[in-house]
């Protein structure tokens, strides 16, 4: 025999209101910082050691974002960047080896179906948009200066 | 290595973090909550701009990989491209966004295939 609660929509709305655990705003900050900052921080030690390598600061710095780009990839395929997700959440997913997990992990996923509609279609699941707001912003950024110069 | 080029290490964690939070700020005070995708494009945009317009240039000095890493880095640079483009005319323009990306995305294109088609998912 089932039992009937009476509970109006507005009641059950309210329970569940104070039921449901608050997102913890101040400890996900602070893990996002501590993950985020520390990412950032392993780029900057590799960008250092190229340019004690000799490396011109420019190409430097875009071989460090280039070798971030690898890593994510890389933790990604070896199924640890959720990891670093779950613990840092907006630091995880900000820096480009987040982008580069939002890349890979989809195309892993969708593997069975084809390494075309399933890897080539899925790998822009996330950064296809990524890549379409960045390139209409810097063309609409670009015709501007153009024409206030 | 002499030990004075480690201390840009703090500004590229202080900033670095900054940005991470106010990406997390964005995930948790948005109803319905914004997924990583909006996230990113949020960032993006607000780095093209913020390049277009000078502002992230100093910032990129001060922070180096704290601000080139995250998100806004791709954004500042496409915008800076397209804007730098634009001295040569509207063809500048068209090539320069993403021209000035083009790095990171056939470096995040490889090897995101490589490792999609060599790895196998967990679980």
């Amino acid at each position: 025999m089932t039992r009937q609660i009476k509970v109006t929509p507005q009641e059950f709305a309210e329970m569940n209101k104070k039921i449901r655990p608050k997102p913890k705003l101040l400890r996900n900050c602070f893990m996002a910082f501590v993950v985020g900052g520390a990412i950032c921080l392993l780029a900057q030690v590799l960008i250092n050691v190229y340019q004690y390598l000799g490396i011109g600061l420019k190409e430097a710095v875009t071989l460090g974002t280039v070798s971030m780009i690898l890593l994510g990839s890389l933790l990604t395929g070896l199924g640890l960047y959720d990891g670093i997700v779950a613990l840092g959440g907006a630091g995880g997913i900000l820096p480009v080896t987040g982008f580069a997990n939002a890349m890979v992990s989809p195309a892993m996923d969708y593997k069975k179906e084809g390494y075309v509609l399933g890897v080539g279609a899925k790998m822009f699941s996330v950064a296809g948009p990524v890549i379409i707001s960045g390139t209409i912003t810097a063309f609409l950024l670009g015709v501007l200066s153009l024409l206030f110069r | 290595m002499p030990a004075s080029i480690w201390l840009n290490l703090i500004p590229a964690f202080l900033i670095g973090g900054l940005l991470c939070v106010g990406a997390q700020l964005l995930m948790d005070l948005t109803k319905p909550q914004f997924t990583p995708a909006h996230v990113l494009i949020v960032f993006v945009v607000a780095g093209a701009i913020a390049g277009a317009l000078g502002w992230y240039e100093p910032l990129a000095k001060f922070a180096g990989a704290g601000a080139t890493v995250p998100l806004t880095g791709f954004g500042y640079i496409m915008g800076k491209g397209a804007v730098e483009g634009a001295q040569s005319g509207i063809m500048g323009v068209l090539a320069g966004g993403i021209g000035a990306g083009a790095i990171g995305i056939t470096a995040a294109i490889l090897f995101s295939y490589i490792c999609a088609v060599s790895f196998k998912p967990k679980g």
